[in-house]
């Protein structure tokens, strides 16, 4: 019967193209590999359901089909066997929601040591903020932001002049070290998504969000904003690179603090007053 | 002795017996001239068509723009008139219409209005009135909606979630133009025709139904219509505040979901609002709108397999309680489409909870669906083929939805183009297998002609093997971590170019499907004129709109007198009886000699 080969080439077509096809995720870059683990789980637990749905139901349509003189049998229920199927099927849910609940508490629990570093997008790029000596951020809000403050930084908090302010560059990560991104955008919604670290959080105007990981292995890759923003949304690119603590040294070195470039840019933020009201009033 | 209706004691509403007439026959207004019998008509089945004909004509148009769209992904750069903006706009308006405007206003305008009234044994719906204006408005939303298309900056490009704050931006199409203008009205528009027909479907099915016509004697098509109507009714407001709250926020400064914020280096005059409110409203209504388009679907779909396996639907009160429960819980899980939205991350413990549990009444269904199969006598019309169709589909996206709706899985794969593929699947295709498996099996009733045949097999073929050829190699495409709504990778240190082979492929596939929806379109108007005569009941149904005196049913459905209903609406097969169905308005079972 045609229709019930077609349904069967149809399982077996999906099994191959999944076990065979080069199409597969990126190597992982970070310590989520218990998400991979999660997402290999429920792959082969609805990949069992499809195949025996699929192939029951060719089945069916082998062995039931209209033939002269066939009758259907009459029932309208079996409430033993629709018992059965839901209880299987409550078993199978409990067996993909629980190591997903236990890795989402992972997920969304920070460790202690990670070290705290802020992304911000804004229309189309990318800025990073590092703490610098103090290991504090100091304090933001959008309404300081102005040229020469793109971040929005708050000249009147002293915790504030030696953060590192990285503009449109790359960010650099040290490998095996627990990082905490807080996630920022000055405009509308942009997302943080980096496919080798399986993480992805919204950076939303008004709020601070965050995500944490550890990267595991050493290279450069690349950020892709994941949530619409606009015309640029495709072109919002920016890099993660992930160096031994010897390379991660030598770039901290080079970067900028705050303090640096409000004063290449003729602002005055230790005499703060006047530079605080400036851009209030902007 | 023979059963009436089914086993006694074990299915509800199938005791002897009918109640008497509680309520006189209906008044019907009688059209007196051709524009009031079908322009402005009152006759819910002419607004059914009108509802029909206008969701399948927008609706083509958001095929055309799917045609752009992957040509732009299968292609980037050979075709120049499609720059970023024209994407984003083609891919706003594709999302809109196809959700709103075709998937709702077709399952509930369209085939709500033709078979409430017919399947429970009414004249008519119960505000006649009220449903043609109901008609009206939503045409009228449909201009405004095209109207779009033609203004000054064009259509919004804002995606069809409608996120603020770029959705009133100047960084998005149509933000600052017409486009997000006209779009909000378009939907607020739409919310109002709505509302005026979704309470007249639910009024109906309350108070309208015929003598001996239980709740639990209904077919679940009518069942699907009905929870789905409910659904509506309280998911639109939500969508309606939103919307209004929205355009106050583009047009009066007003700032609810605009917080401080610094456009292109402008410091804009916003402060305050909260972007994640809109999210937490638009989806309050998205989800159950998932529903509102799956639950009729669910009900039509059962009442086809039924009919032409020529078996009883397996576990009817079980479906109805399914309906039901998925409904309900349909509220309780929206914020499965913020798990990454920056909302406080404890929420997705419940959302999870309350996602993978919709799976079970959502699973009992589909087990009753090839159960009613099984031990059947499957005659493999076009309406079977594409119930088949329909239950491949909606189990591979359904199942899909396991991953996404487990928040932590949800991580690497949400907005990527493994969750297009999802909601392709389980919201698109699958439900518009069912559109056409229900076009095919009422074509007849509504015309009195058949849809050709052949014609049919082929655009079956076509439809189903490449929509899943489109949709089902996509997963990989977002689980290789390449994200939608990207108007093109461009250069990149990432791998992800290596599935540039594959979107081109998906993109011949999505050409081939949409060529076949043409020898659809065909079929329908060549067989008005040219279709195979075939009488009042050519699938040997037992629902009420098979039963009708006339064939198509005039205006008020019925002759002199109201059916009366004696059993449910799956007596198929039942022992001993001489034929292989037996109508629900057949008073005893007639025995084989
Ligand atoms: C053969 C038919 C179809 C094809 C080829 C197709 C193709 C596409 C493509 C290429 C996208 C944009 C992907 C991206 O860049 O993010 C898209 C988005 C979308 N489609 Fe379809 N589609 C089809 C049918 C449907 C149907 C029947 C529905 C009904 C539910 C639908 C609903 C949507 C929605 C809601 C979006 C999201 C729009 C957004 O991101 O704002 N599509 N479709
Ligand atoms: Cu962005
Ligand atoms: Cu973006």
């Amino acid at each position: 019967m045609a229709v019930a080969l077609i349904l069967v080439l149809i399982v077996a077509g999906s099994v191959l193209f999944h076990l065979l096809s080069p199409w597969w995720w990126t190597p992982i870059a970070s310590n989520w590999g218990y998400i991979d683990d999660t997402i290999t789980i429920t792959f082969w637990i609805t990949g069992i359901v499809f195949a025996a749905v699929v192939l029951f139901m060719a089945y069916c349509i082998y062995r039931f089909r209209h033939q002269p003189g066939r009758r259907a049998v009459y029932e309208p229920e079996s409430r033993k066997l629709e018992w059965w199927l839901t209880i299987v099927t409550g078993l199978g849910v409990a067996a993909m929601l629980a190591p997903g609940l236990f890795v989402w508490h992972q997920f969304i629990a920070v460790p202690k040591d990670a070290t705290e570093f802020e992304v911000v997008g804004q229309q189309w790029l990318w800025n990073f903020r590092l703490p610098g000596k103090d290991g504090r951020l100091g304090a933001v809000d959008t309404r300081h932001v102005s040229a020469d403050n793109p971040l929005g930084l708050d000249p009147d908090d002293p915790n504030a002049h030696d953060d590192l302010v990285i503009e449109g560059g790359d960010l650099h990560l040290e490998i095996g070290k627990p990082v905490k991104l807080l996630l920022r955008s000055i405009d509308v919604l942009h997302d943080f998504y980096v496919p080798e670290f399986r993480a992805k959080m919204d950076m939303v105007p008004g709020m601070v969000t965050y995500v944490w990981f550890t990267p595991i292995r050493t290279g450069t890759f690349e950020i892709f904003c994941a949530e619409l923003c606009g015309v640029g949304h495709a072109d919002m690119r920016g890099r993660v690179v992930v160096d031994t603590e010897q390379n991660y040294q030598a770039w901290l070195r080079e970067q900028k603090t705050f303090r640096h470039m409000s004063a290449r840019a003729g602002a005055r933020i230790d005499a703060s007053e006047d530079a605080g009201k400036e851009s209030k009033t902007e | 002795m023979v059963p009436s209706g089914a086993v006694e004691g074990v299915l509800p509403g199938t005791a002897e017996g009918v109640p008497p007439a509680e309520a006189d026959d209906l008044e019907l207004y009688h059209p007196k001239s051709w524009v009031t019998k079908y322009v402005f008509s009152q006759d819910a089945k002419v607004i059914a068509i009108q509802y029909a004909g206008t969701a399948l004509a927008i609706g083509f148009v958001a095929l055309v723009l799917s045609w752009l769209m992957r040509l732009q992904l299968g292609f980037p750069g050979v075709f120049a008139f499609i720059d970023a903006a024209t994407y984003y706009q083609f891919i706003t308006m594709h999302g809109m219409i196809m959700v709103i405007y075709l998937l709702t206003a077709l399952f509930l305008g369209g085939f709500g209005n033709y078979l409430i009234p017919l399947m429970i044994g009414a004249r008519d719906m119960v505000f006649p009135y009220v449903n043609m204006l109901s008609y009206w408005v939503y045409l009228l939303a449909v201009l405004v909606l095209v109207a779009s298309f033609f203004m000054p900056g064009g259509p919004t490009g804002a995606g069809w979630t409608l996120y603020p704050p770029q959705a009133i931006l100047s960084g998005t199409p149509g933000g600052q133009e017409w486009g997000i203008i006209l779009m909000l009205v378009s939907l607020i528009l739409f919310i109002i025709g709505f509302t005026m027909g979704g309470l007249n479907y639910v009024v109906t099915v309350l108070q309208a139904r015929t003598r001996g016509m239980t709740l639990m004697r209904m077919p679940l098509t009518v069942w699907g219509i009905f929870t789905a109507t409910v659904l509506a009714l309280l998911a639109f407001p939500a969508l309606f505040v939103g919307a209004v709250m929205l355009l106050f926020d583009r047009v009066l400064n007003t700032s609810f979901f605009m917080p401080a914020l610094v456009e292109m280096g402008q410091r804009l005059n916003y402060d305050g609002g909260s972007p994640i409110l809109f999210q937490h409203l638009f989806w309050f209504f998205g989800h159950p709108e998932v529903y509102i388009v799956a639950l009729p679907a669910f009900g039509i779909v059962s009442d086809l397999i039924s009919t032409h396996a020529r078996r009883n639907i397996f576990g009817y009160r079980m479906m109805v309680w399914a309906i039901v429960a998925i409904g309900a819980l349909s509220f309780i899980v929206w914020a499965h489409h913020m798990y990454v939205s920056g909302m406080h991350p404890w929420f997705g413990f419940f959302f999870a909870t309350t996602t993978l549990i919709i799976a079970i009444p959502t699973a009992i269904k589909v087990y009753n669906w090839i159960l009613t199969l099984w031990r059947g006598d499957i005659h493999l019309t076009i309406p079977m083929l594409f119930a088949i169709a329909f239950i491949v589909t909606f189990v591979n996206g359904g199942l899909t939805g396991l991953f996404l709706g487990n928040a932590v899985v949800d991580v690497p794969l949400s907005d990527t183009m493994f969750v297009v593929a999802h909601f392709h699947m389980v919201m698109g295709v699958a439900p518009i297998f069912v559109i056409f498996g229900a076009i095919y099996h009422w074509y007849p009733k509504i015309t009195g002609r058949m849809l050709d045949e052949t014609m049919g097999k082929i655009h079956f073929w076509i439809t189903f093997i490449g929509a899943y050829a489109i949709f089902f190699p996509m997963h990989y495409v977002g689980l290789m971590g390449v994200p939608r709504r990207y108007y093109e990778l461009g250069e990149t240190v990432s791998n992800l170019h290596s599935s540039d082979a594959l979107n081109a492929f998906i993109t011949v596939a999505a050409l081939t499907v949409g060529a076949a929806q043409i020898l659809f379109l065909f079929n329908l108007f060549w067989s008005l004129s040219r279709g195979r005569q075939v009488g009042g009941n050519p699938w040997r149904a037992t629902t009420l709109e098979w039963q009708t005196p006339e064939t198509p049913p005039r205006h008020g459905n019925w002759g002199k007198e109201l059916p009366v209903v004696y059993r449910w609406a799956y007596d198929y097969n039942v022992p001993g009886a001489d034929q292989d169905f037996v109508p629900q308005n057949q008073p005893t079972i007639t025995r084989a000699a």
